[in-house]
């Protein structure tokens, strides 16, 4: 059977740079067109610096990609951020336009890079229905046919005839992803979105991708959260830096994706990384360590951190405070661990030292990161300070881990949980736990 | 790649035909997608069983040149572009107390304003009429083709992050801008209407030709809008400018003083403004001021018909760049 989708040497830059960087005024335009003799004469008189120049001004999101989709698969795309992604579903959903290369596309394609592209506040639910859905490719007709379901899928029935102004963001996501759920294409490229609601909801999303699935379509999916695609993908391909690394079997991909991260990841050289304070000590190398000592990037609920820095002490120091600041993503500091507040006191000497900071049980949501920063101070001012060094990174590992929604929404820890019936109220029904 | 013939509307055209792997010619190459009728040929040829659902291929690569519009795609996309008007009707209207108020206040405001002004301090001619009723007779066509020009040439910009996210047909947005824009013209009108029941004016046979002069101004202002939309796209200035622009461009119509004010000489020149047509095409049909000015009319449509037709292709080609630059 030939394939759906057939991705031919795909490549795609952008310009970059200061010198060819496309005016963004008309009065820029109007310079740039005036000046442009001038360059041209600089770039006849020094030719081999302008070859050059023009090719570090190119960035090359993708590079020779090449791949096939066979009819039924479910292919995962990953890979780190900056590895062309994003560029790649752009070109697949015609977007944006080629470099050079070409995708041939047999069926229909939807594309779902976000979800209630097109919602406006001022419309009430059942015209963000009619205007998402045609948006999104379908008919009318189609969208009458399939309105019910939608209203049911999306649990807002009752409020379709209210402007979505007055809706609850959950309200929002639910409906926008009941219109894409009933999409009907024969390929289905999406990003991200299905990180969205709250976990009974991203349940939902799943098993519906799952039976588009099973009903012999073909899906692209694309992200970063490494369970999703083990959950959802037979197929994988890993991006980095705009060049196909891997292509094969979800498993497989996801192991060489994570071993290539370990390699080079985990060790981070700090010496150009921005900082500030007074500089008599400076931090040059961070890495994370699980319990046993080994660099590692994914680590597990309930899992010991390693957090290992490097000093270079260049005036003695005596009582520092060292912190480790984790915050989420969204920038909100999470946990500020004191060497103090652990009662260890350092004397750092003139020279290189190495200090540990250790967590024990990670309540880290699968699927999250916790950014690393560094701080060191003596006596009230500040010695040296370096943001968002590093990352940890949770993923799931077993079926208890799974069940916890990876929505970015829903915060970045995941406590200890047990639910029940409050036994004050002895009833006939059924005392039901559930534990992490 | 070679640069495309002079294009035409439609969608099959001469390049050069490549196989597809199962050895069917067909006539592909710098098109976004290949038609269904390419598709319907290679059926007749490939034998396939009565009732198989033929498959939809789409080829992408990198396009340069003039692009044809895609008809059949934008026939597809129709009842978006029914949805996107609807949304850009409801929501000017919505968003404002006065909204549905709006769309009369400010041809009446600058009736009011003019009518003082040149009118009662300028005395200027009005070719035998009231100049309130001279002034708002040329208000509301030229407040509805001030009007869609701006919100065309604002079309992009105001939807840029859906460029970047969804596929559509990118003219769907210029588009509904100016098909939006009719409601408020009709409802100008009706307020013209009861203008001149006041005056006790009655309008001529003429009223005939105002479809005629509307689609003028539609494909005028679609043009010029879609011209300035794919600059205002790339080059921030572009919005300041229009703002300015399309208020210097008043004085090149007339609005304010009638067309016989202009010299006999230069006339042809002026005419060569579609608006000039429409605008004194409105008060003759209405007010009856002067007979139909049939040449300009016709000028005027000649004109609008090319800068529509320039504004689509080089919208059309402009169109690979929209969300990478959005």
């Amino acid at each position: 059977m030939s394939p759906v989708i057939q991705v031919s040497n795909l490549s795609k830059a952008y310009r970059i740079g200061k010198k060819l960087e496309r005016a963004d005024s008309l009065v820029g335009l109007l310079r740039d067109t005036l000046t442009a003799p001038l360059r041209n004469f600089r770039m006849m008189r020094h030719p081999a610096s302008a070859e050059s120049e023009r090719d570090k001004e190119l960035h090359w999101a993708l590079r020779d990609v090449s791949f096939d989709l066979q009819q039924g698969e479910v292919l995962g795309v990953i890979g780190r951020n900056g590895a062309g992604k994003s560029t790649l579903l752009k070109i697949l959903s015609r977007i944006s336009e080629p470099t050079s290369g070409e995708v041939k596309i047999t069926g229909r394609v939807a594309s779902l890079l976000e979800v209630g592209t097109g919602f406006h506040p001022e419309l009430t639910g059942r015209e963000n229905v009619y205007l998402n859905g045609t948006i999104l490719g379908m008919r009318k007709k189609e969208i009458d046919r399939k309105f019910d379901e939608i209203a049911e899928f999306s649990g807002v029935e009752k409020f379709l005839d209210t402007a979505v102004k007055r809706y609850s963001s959950g309200m929002k996501v639910r409906l926008a992803f009941a219109v894409a759920a009933h999409l009907d294409p024969e390929i289905l490229i999406i990003d991200e979105v299905l990180a969205v609601g709250d976990a009974s909801f991203q349940k939902r999303c799943i098993e519906r991708m799952l039976e588009i699935s099973r009903e012999g379509r073909t899906i692209l999916f694309v992200s970063h959260n490494i369970d999703l695609v083990d959950r959802l993908c037979n197929r994988a391909i890993v991006l980095r830096g705009g060049g196909l690394e891997f292509k094969g079997n979800v498993h497989d991909a996801i192991a060489y994706y994570m071993a290539e991260d370990a390699q080079q990841g985990t060790v981070r050289d700090l010496t150009s990384h921005v900082r500030s304070g007074d500089g008599r000590a400076r931090f040059v190398q961070v890495e994370i360590q699980n319990a046993e000592g080994q660099p590692c990037d994914f680590f597990s609920i309930g899992e010991t951190v390693r957090v290992v820095m490097t000093l270079d002490v260049n005036f003695e120091l005596m009582d520092v405070g060292i912190a480790v600041i984790l915050s989420s993503a969204s920038g909100n500091r999470v946990v500020t661990s004191w060497n103090r507040e652990a009662d260890t006191s350092f004397h750092f000497d003139q020279g290189q030292h190495r200090i540990y900071c250790e967590f024990e049980d990670l309540k880290l949501r699968p699927g999250h990161e916790l950014w690393v920063s560094l701080w060191m101070e003596d006596t009230g001012s500040v010695v040296d300070h370096v943001e968002s060094v590093t990352e940890i990174r949770s993923r799931a590992h077993d079926e208890a881990s799974r069940k916890l929604s990876t929505d970015r929404a829903q915060g970045v820890i995941a406590l200890n949980q047990r639910w029940g019936l409050d036994r004050r109220n002895p009833s006939t029904t059924k005392n039901i736990g559930v534990s992490i | 790649m070679s640069r495309a013939p002079i294009p035409y509307v439609g969608h099959l055209q001469e390049r050069s035909p490549r196989t597809l792997e199962n050895g069917i010619p067909f006539a592909g190459g710098n098109l976004h997608s290949v038609s269904k009728m390419n598709a319907k040929i290679g059926m007749l040829i490939q034998k396939q069983e009565p009732g198989a659902k033929l498959p939809h291929e789409t080829l992408i690569r990198r396009t340069e040149g003039w692009q044809l519009i895609n008809l059949s795609e934008l026939y597809r996309y129709r009842d978006l572009l029914w949805f996107l008007t609807w949304k850009n009707v409801k929501v000017l209207y919505a968003q404002s107390v006065i909204g549905i108020g709006w769309a009369v206040l400010q041809p009446l405001l600058s009736m009011l304003v003019f009518t003082i002004v040149f009118g009662k301090f300028a005395k200027m001619e009005s070719d035998g009429v009231p100049y309130a009723l001279f002034s708002f007779c040329a208000l509301v066509p030229w407040a509805y083709f001030s009007n869609s020009l701006l919100e065309t040439g604002n079309s992009l910009v105001a939807q840029a992050d859906m460029l970047s996210k969804v596929y559509f047909p990118r003219l769907v947005l210029p588009l509904s801008a100016i098909l939006a824009k009719l409601v408020d013209l009709g409802i100008a009108l009706v307020v013209l209407a009861g203008m001149m029941l006041w005056y006790q004016r009655s309008p001529t046979l003429g009223i005939v030709v105002l479809p005629l002069l509307v689609v003028i101004m539609m494909m005028t202002a679609g043009g010029l809008g879609m011209i300035l939309t794919s600059l205002a796209i790339q080059y921030r200035d572009v919005k300041h400018a229009m703002n300015f622009l399309v208020q210097l461009l008043m004085y090149a119509a007339p609005v304010v003083y009638p067309a016989s004010f202009v010299p006999e000489w230069l006339q042809p020149y002026y005419a060569l403004n579609p608006m000039v047509g429409v605008i004194e095409g409105f008060r003759a049909a209405l007010l009856g001021t002067r007979p139909m000015p049939w040449d300009w009319i016709l000028t005027g449509l000649l004109i609008a018909i090319v800068v529509f037709l320039i504004g689509l292709l080089q919208f059309r080609s402009q169109e690979r760049i929209f969300a990478d630059v959005a």
